[in-house]
Order: C-alpha cells, then structure tokens, then sequence
C-alpha cells in the first residue's frame, strides 16, 4: 500500500508468555501493509517477578517498560512486545497497551481482546481486528501521536472495547500525514 | 488550535502521579504534578489550571485543605478528589466543600475520562454563558449599520459573505465613518459570535503600553508588573480581534504583530511559555497604507497579511442619499433614551443636512443630531437646532495657522448665537471681557 520502505525495521517479540507464530507473522504482514515499515520477530523476552502485582492479579506495564529500556538495546526503529498478561498501571484498573510516546518501546496485551473475556462467543476475525487496531495504536503513540478526535481513526482513545471495535484499523487522513512526519523526523 | 485544557495531578505517590499523566498525555492534555499539597498551593500562585485532580490523603497539609486553599486562589478551577476505598466518607464530604466529583482508587479508566470531560463541557458552557448574556447587553447598545447607498449595500453583501470565514480584514475609511460598526458586525455574522468580540485602539497608546496590551505580561516582566496579565490576544481567543487604528503602530510593533500573524503563537512579555491562540483578526485605519508603505513607515508584509479581505467604507459626502436614512434612525435612538417622543425634521433643517459636508461622518452626524434633540424645544428639528446656521451652511475653508483658526471659530460661535456675548463666551468657555479683547483684536464685525 505505501511505496516507501524504509530502511529500518520493527521489532516485535511475545513478552512473558507464548504467542502463537501465526499471531505474530500477521501483525508483520498488517504493520506493513499499514505503515509500509518491515518487522522482525525475535525470542520471547522474560520478565521479572516484581512486574505481577500479586494483590491486583495483573502486570505492571510500566515496570515492564522500564525493565525493556534498561535491559534490551535493539537496534531497530521501535520494539513491539506482544503478551497475554493483564496489563495495569497504578492509577487505572487495566491498559490495553502502554507506549513511551516518542519511544523506542511499546506492549500490547491481547488479554482483554478475546471475545471470550467479556462473554462472547469466540470470533477469531474479531480478535484479529481488535490486535491489529491496538498494535496501530499503540505504534502511534510511539512515533509521537497523541489520540485523535475522529472516532473512526485508529488513533481513537480506546477506553472500552466498544472503542476499539467501532473504528477502523487504519489512521485517518490528518493522523497519516502526522505518522509520515513523525516517521520521516526519526532517525 | 484549541487552547490545551491544563491539568495539575496531586498525589505524594509517584507511581500514581506518573502513571496517570502519562496516560492523561496520550489525550493531548498539558500536565503539571506535585508531590504535596504544600506545593500545589504554592504552584498555584503562579500557574493556572482547568482541572486538578487531587489525592485525598496525603501527610502533611492533606486533600480537603489543599482544597480549601486551592478554591481561594483559583476559584474557577474544578477539583477532581481521588481517593482509595477506605475514605469514600471523606470524599463525599470533599464535594460538599466544592469539588466537582471524586473518583476510587485505581481508577476504571471509562470514568476519569467521562469526569474529565463533563468538567471540560462544563467549563464551555460557563463561559460560553457569560459571553452570551455580555453580547446581548451589548447589543442595545450597537444599532445595526446603516445605509441604502448602492456602496452601502456592497459593504453589507460582502459582509455576509467574509464574515463565516476566518479570513483576516482590512477596513478603510475616514474617521467617524464606522468601521468599528463594521467590524463588529462582521464577528457577530461569524461562527465566533458566542466567544469575545476585543477591541484595541493601537493609536491610543505609547508603543510599550500597546504590546503589553496585546501580548500580556508576566509578573516582574517590568517594574510594576505585579501580577501576570493576559493580553488582548489571550482574551480574543476564539473570538474576533479588532485593531483600530493599525496605520498608527510603530515599525517595531509592526515586527512584533507580524510574527503573532504568521505564527499564530506569541509570548507574554518577560515569559517564557509559548501561547497558542485561535483568533481572528480584523484591522482599521483611516490612513493611507499604500502611501505609509511608500513612505517607509508600514511594512509592506504586514499589509499584505492584514489585506486578505478589504472593505472600504466611503465617506458620507459620498453617500448622501443615506443621510436621511441615518438620521432618523438616530433620532429614534436618541428620544428612545431621553424618554421624549419621536421628532420629524423640518424640510429646511433638511436640506442644511444634505447640503452640509460631514467631515466628521456618520458620528458627526450622530453627535448633531443627539445635540439638536437635547437644545431643540419644539416638536421638529429646525434649522435652528443645527450648529450650521444660514450663514455658514458652505463652509470656507478653514485656515492653518492657529490664530485665525481661533478668529474663524468665535466668528461662528457669535454667529450661531445671534451675537449673545454671554452665551457665546459660555460657549468658548472664557468671560465675556476676554470675548470682547478678542472681538476687538481680530476685529470680528457682525454681518448683515
Ligand atoms: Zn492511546
Ligand atoms: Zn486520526
């Protein structure tokens, strides 16, 4: 879809848990597709105890974070960790993804996009879709976007799933002309 | 380039304070943290904010007196109470004390978002609310522009059609001719009209005062700046900005003003904070740009981003077929706010008006008339009530030199008071003896 290939690349890689290889290898085909930007998967990386918050029975994805930038330098554009873990941060219930804007690093969970944790039916085209918005996302934020007003575009706050489900899985005009500058701007 | 809403988050735990700006970030929000209510209150001398979102329980000065000192400094901004299970007690006491809401500890993510947003709304519509009820005390004031004049009825037509555009104007004409008249009704035809309607007279002020007027100051700026001021360009935000008088401003706030327009952002003078601000502007002058510009004394770049649109208005010697028209809507004005009934103008007074020159335009206009209704005893405005009587109703030219100005000047005051020396030295606002030595030493003789 975009001409541009760039001459860097993305990483993605299963953080502290397993991901199924066809999971990833679509979210290398759609990154592309989207962004025209290559991606590579790597090992799954492990993280440490004091990441699980045993009161709150979910993982901090903030410490996650700052365990990532202190403990692996890759040499790519940014890192997209991919985990089944609950994600949280201090001040909210749950995150479906945590970015450093402008950063190299960002984790997407797919614990709160099956289907099945809010009591439906399993729908693998659903759970697709709604990893591939998120991942856009939060690769987003990590090129410098903050959210957008249109509730189609990608780059929607998505605070319920319903969010997420009701818009498109690409960004809209304005946030594609902002991705492109930002990307062009990191070096 | 809407304005960010400002957000000051308080807690003493870091994890909490950090993780909920970094998520408030991703929303575009502006953020500022402290650790204690100590210093939130201290901050909040210097720096101002929508929302604070405040932690109930904190050592030290805690949640509710934060508040209390919060709300004496900065009573407009709305205070969100965080509080973990335990102290839901407190937090409802916390709103009858003023804040807006409270919300437990960890937050599910849906419900800050809708606070945030309710308080955000909120804010609008209290301001949007204030301006309304300011227009529509304003309006009684501002009779609509008046005019069936063919140039008249192109002013109004081009009104209509710059005035839901953003675009920048330029109105041009003589003094007295209205152009602020105009430049009102062009913000109040725009999608603006509900946000400020500022206006700066940049003739009417030293170079200094005009760009502190403009861009504010902060505080220590200068000597005397004891607290930080907006700016007109701060308080249009949104609104419409009408400069008047722009031929005046020197070529150093032609510089200043120029970068405001390229870049739609500017400084407080002595801050260091960049100001975004969404404005629209509209200019006036009754000078000639073209010939300040040749002359050095306007930047030609200036004037091409002030000129997008231009609107002249022509004088009113040029329109006369609307002096009745205005006139009468004076008059309905005038005996509206004097309480009087309505007078019709005798055909003689008439024709003193149609014939007379208008230097001063629509206002000297209006300023004669509002004087022949005050002086006027009758049921009609005779020629009388006119200060051009029969004899001055062509006016000579009037002289440069001060001296005989000032001759010609008691020659008509005599004149329009059949040669009372009392009322004319009333007039003059000197005595009568004075009045006399002047009589006699510009050697002023009664005509017939
Ligand atoms: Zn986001
Ligand atoms: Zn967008």
């Amino acid at each position: 879809m975009i001409s541009s290939i760039s001459s860097n690349h993305i990483i993605i890689a299963p953080i502290g848990s397993f991901i199924k290889d066809s999971i990833l290898k679509q979210l290398v085909e759609f990154i592309y597709d989207r962004c025209g930007l290559d991606c590579r998967i790597e090992a799954k990386v492990e993280i440490p105890d004091y990441c699980h918050n045993k009161i709150r029975g979910q993982y901090d994805s903030k410490e996650i974070l700052k365990y990532l930038i202190s403990h692996s330098h890759p040499k790519s554009l940014k890192f997209i960790g991919i985990t089944e873990l609950d994600l949280f941060v201090p001040i909210l219930k749950y995150v479906f993804g945590l970015s450093q804007i402008n950063g190299t690093f960002s984790i997407i969970s797919l614990h709160r996009l099956y289907p099945g944790f809010y009591n439906d039916p399993p729908n693998p085209n659903l759970f697709f879709s709604r990893m591939q918005k998120t991942t856009l996302h939060e690769l987003g934020h990590a090129f410098g976007l903050t959210h957008c007003r249109e509730k189609k575009c990608v780059m929607y706050s998505s605070i319920r799933i319903a969010d997420t489900d009701i818009k498109e899985s690409s960004f809209c005009s304005t946030c594609f002309e902002l991705f492109k500058w930002h990307r062009e701007n990191t070096k | 380039m809407n304005k960010k809403t400002r957000i000051l988050i308080v807690d003493d735990e870091t994890a909490i304070r950090e993780s909920l700006k970094d998520w408030l970030l991703e929303d575009g929000y502006s953020i500022d943290l402290a650790s204690c209510g100590e210093d939130a209150v201290a901050m909040a001398g210097e720096k101002n904010w929508d929302i604070i979102v405040l932690d109930l329980k904190m050592p030290g000065m805690d949640g509710l007196e934060t508040m209390e000192r919060l709300k004496e400094i900065r009573p407009e901004t709305e205070i969100l109470m965080m509080t973990a299970f335990a102290t839901i007690d407190t937090a409802v006491k916390a709103i009858k004390q003023g804040a807006f809401d409270y919300l437990v500890k960890p937050f599910d993510p849906d419900e800050v978002d809708m606070q945030i947003k309710k308080i955000v709304t909120h804010k609008q519509l209290v301001m949007e609310n204030i301006l309304l009820r300011q227009q529509l005390e304003d309006k009684s004031r501002y009779d609509e522009i008046i005019g069936r004049s063919d140039s008249m009825q192109e002013i109004f037509d081009l009104i209509s059609r710059v005035a839901p555009t953003d675009s920048t104007v330029l109105i041009t004409g003589e003094s007295g001719t209205g152009k602020e008249l105009v430049a009102q009704a062009i913000h109040g035809n725009s999608r603006r009209c509900y946000m400020p309607f500022i206006a700066v007279n940049c003739g009417a002020l030293p170079d200094s005062l005009l760009e502190s007027e403009l861009f504010g100051y902060e505080k220590g700026a200068f000597t005397g700046a004891e607290y930080t001021k907006k700016g007109r360009f701060e308080l249009a935000d949104k609104g419409t900005l009408f400069l008047d008088e722009i031929g005046d401003i020197s070529l150093k706030t032609q510089v200043e003003l120029l970068r405001v327009l390229q870049q739609r952002e500017f400084r407080r003078l002595g801050g260091q904070d960049l100001i975004n601000v969404d404005v629209r502007i509209v200019a006036a002058t009754n000078r000639n740009l073209q010939n300040a510009i040749r002359e050095k004394r306007f930047r030609d770049d200036l004037y091409y981003r002030l000129n997008v649109i231009s609107i002249h208005i022509p004088p009113l010697r040029d329109r006369k077929e609307d002096i009745e028209l205005l006139s009468e809507a004076f008059i309905r004005r005038y005996c509206l706010e004097m309480n009087k009934e309505e007078r019709k103008i005798t055909p003689n007074a008439k024709k003193l008006l149609q014939d007379y020159d208008w230097p001063g335009n629509v206002r000297e206009l209006e300023n004669i008339i509002e004087r022949a209704l005050v002086i006027g005893r009758g049921d009609k405005i005779t020629e009388e009530d006119l200060p051009f009587s029969k004899k001055t109703d062509t006016l000579p030219p009037l002289p440069k030199s001060l001296k005989l100005m000032e001759k010609v000047h008691i020659e008509r005051v005599l004149s329009e008071n059949d040669w009372n020396i009392s009322r004319s030295a009333q007039d003059l606002g000197i005595d009568r003896q004075t009045l006399y030595n002047k009589i006699e030493k510009y050697n002023i003789q009664k005509e017939d």
